[in-house]
């Protein structure tokens, strides 16, 4: 309980970081009077119009990417998937390469729809192309989750190479980033993300006895099949919805529930717990960096996490004893 | 061993000898086919463009037998285009040969050890920074692939490589230089970034003899010593213990079978760009074909080649508006992958 707790405080620290750091610093007094006492301060603007948004969309995606790594790790019993890797993002970003490109959608309430599709298409292929007649191999479906997410972004390429304006429009996007989301685009994907996150939480249980093995899960009295179902829908929701805000921000998913299982062992809810906490803090601290290393320009977010998080990755693929493939 | 005779470890089939026979006679005629097939689509891709030719007009222009235009579009114009088309294909389809077949994998591919993403920041800065000839792009897109090539190598190497810590190292560095590319087009201006992007989908627009020869002398080369290598590479399938007591020297051969596959894939990239998902189709395609248990070497190659030249041939005169050979072969990748699924889905029910 005092690690929960100690989360929340990081997690506390940072927000409030967020709100202070930035081309100019700002005093965490006069963050406060703009947040509750505001005036016509060019400070209390460039919070409240700023900072607190982009805040506030960082807390909401770093959640969702967070929750649907450690879904994905746990539907998939591998601790190298992440939705970034397994081509998740890939496929929702696509899916809204297509629909702002080709199709002239605009508005995150219509091609949110398109992120969504795109999301659970992948999700499906991978666990499909994933799975040997012995179960999962994670291999595979890593290697699987790579091919579909090269194969998507050539197309995505293509579509571009065609569309000068739309490859100006998507490249930044396309980057990762939670600078410039107004408010306006997170509200109309807040609902789905509170599905994806009350539905992350309801499989934790039976995720927890699927651990152990289907047949041990089923005579526990998991109903397999309906977990799996509710497990991809929580992550079409989550990591679709983060891309479709803030494009595709890979490694979030991947280390945070590591860390998140280094801290509370094996146990899925608290793992989910703590990646809801330790996620949105991964997130804001690489947005804050993003912030401070290239004074006065920025780094995307997306740029940051893959330079800390492929450093962990690797890490963990030196530690792990496999022997061949 | 009584009787004094040794049975050397590299005489030893992987099979039975005859069975081994006969797949050689299948995979020759599957060879012998797709050559055919092949050079009925490099007289048609000859015969085509905005100036219609014969196709004795071809042939004869082949033999020298034309001066003049003819002798010109056929020999200075369309010729390299096909030659390269069909080396280069024989080239990437090797080159994804080696790495499934060391990976154990139908999904592995150069790119996976961060070639292609290495490639791309390499031709990047090239662009960018020096807005560099033609000559130095390459260069540079050769430095950057190998270079990371041998980086994911060095930092997955701990007392021997493995398959697994290779695929792993690969994506993550992978990761850090695509956003490192993502970050670079970010910064660019609309017409740098676009020829850039332009350039990473993989073009034969333009190729000439000398880049055809250039590359071409070296591929030839590779590919002899990538042959020289396919016999332990077959016993390395059976897994490294096996080989090891078959007299392999798996550190060796794997390093060997590295270094030959990204330089296979590099010497492409350099003359025209990165050909994407060749060299991940043509080795399953080209095994299929032979019906040999295991990858083997020259299928891949014959059929890499076809889908080359098809590829560009559907790039150059079937699509609306000429477009870069690379993305016609990412719709091969599309399609690959989409059959894949559906295999493994006939093969559950």
């Amino acid at each position: 309980m005092a690690g929960v707790i100690a989360a929340a405080m990081l997690l506390l620290a940072l927000l409030i970081g967020s709100m202070m750091i930035g081309s100019t610093t700002i005093t965490p007094g006069t963050v406060w009077d703009a947040l509750f006492n505001p005036s016509a301060n060019i400070d209390h603007f460039a919070i409240r119009d700023f900072r607190l948004p982009r805040t506030f969309v960082g807390l909401s995606v770093g959640i969702a990417l967070g929750l649907s790594g450690a879904l994905i790790q746990a539907l998939t019993r591998n601790s190298l998937a992440d939705p970034g890797i397994l081509g998740v993002h890939a496929g929702a970003s696509f899916a809204v390469t297509v629909a702002v490109g080709m199709l002239g959608v605009r508005g995150i309430e219509s091609y949110m729809w398109f992120a969504f599709a795109g999301a659970l298409l992948v999700t499906l292929m991978v666990l499909a192309l994933g799975s040997t007649r012995q179960g999962q191999s994670p291999v595979v479906m890593v290697l699987a989750g790579v091919c579909i997410g090269a194969v998507l972004g050539g197309f995505r390429e293509a579509l571009q190479l065609g569309n000068p304006d739309a490859f100006d429009a998507m490249r930044s996007w396309n980057a990762g980033s939670i600078l410039g989301r107004p408010l306006d685009v997170l509200w109309p994907i807040l609902p789905f993300f509170a599905a994806g996150i009350i539905l992350a939480f309801a499989v934790s249980g039976p995720l927890n006895a699927m651990a152990l093995g289907d047949d041990l899960a089923q005579s526990h009295g998991v109903k397999l099949t309906r977990a799996r179902v509710l497990s991809v829908i929580a992550i079409t929701l989550l990591a679709g919805g983060a891309t479709a805000i803030a494009g595709p921000i890979g490694f979030v998913g991947l280390m945070v529930p590591h860390v998140a299982r280094w801290i509370v062992g094996p146990d899925q809810r608290w793992i989910f717990a703590y990646s809801a906490l330790l996620a949105p803090s991964l997130l804001l601290a690489s947005d804050i960096l993003g912030r401070v290393v290239m004074r006065p320009g920025e780094m995307p977010v997306g740029i940051i996490t893959a330079f800390v998080g492929a450093p962990v990755l690797i890490a963990l693929a030196r530690r792990r004893r496999v022997s061949g493939l | 061993m009584t009787d004094g005779r040794i049975v050397s470890p590299r005489r030893m089939p992987l099979g039975h000898s005859r069975v081994l026979g006969r797949f050689d006679g299948r995979t020759a005629l599957v060879c012998a086919v797709v050559t055919v097939v092949i050079t009925i689509l490099a007289v048609l891709a000859l015969m085509t463009g905005s100036y219609q030719l014969a196709p004795g007009q071809v042939i004869s222009a082949l033999a020298g037998g034309e001066t003049g235009i003819v002798h010109e579009i056929v020999v200075e114009w369309r010729l390299p285009r096909v030659v390269a088309a069909v080396v280069f294909g024989a080239a990437l389809g090797v080159s994804g040969a080696i790495f499934q077949s060391m990976l154990r994998n139908p999904l592995a591919d150069p790119g996976l050890i961060g070639f292609s993403d290495g490639s791309y920041t390499g031709a990047l800065v090239v662009l960018l920074f020096i807005d560099g000839t033609y000559l130095q792009l390459a260069g540079g897109a050769l430095l950057g692939g190998v270079g990371t090539a041998v980086l994911v190598y060095l930092i997955a190497f701990r007392r021997g490589i493995q398959g697994f810590r290779l695929i792993v190292v690969g994506i993550g560095v992978s990761a850090m230089l695509a956003s490192t590319n993502t970050w670079l087009i970010l910064k660019a201006d609309l017409d740098q970034a676009m020829s850039a992007s332009a350039w990473n989908a993989g073009s034969l627009n333009g190729i000439s003899w000398e880049q055809v020869l250039g590359g071409g002398v070296s591929i030839v080369l590779l590919l002899a010593v990538a042959l020289m290598l396919s016999r332990p590479m077959r016993q390395m399938e059976l897994g490294d213990d096996v080989a090891m007591s078959h007299g392999v020297r798996v550190g060796q051969i794997r390093l060997g079978l590295i270094l030959v596959g990204v330089a296979l894939t590099a010497t492409v990239t350099a003359a025209s760009g990165p050909i994407a998902f060749i060299s991940l189709v043509a080795p399953q395609i080209g095994r299929r074909l032979a019906r040999t248990a295991g990858i083997t070497l020259p299928p891949a190659a014959f059929v890499g080649a076809l889908l080359c030249l098809s590829a560009d041939y559907v790039a150059q005169h079937v699509a609306p508006n000429p477009l870069p050979v690379g993305i016609i072969t990412v719709m091969l990748g599309g399609g690959y992958l989409g059959w894949l699924l559906f295999t493994e889905a006939r093969r559950r029910l």
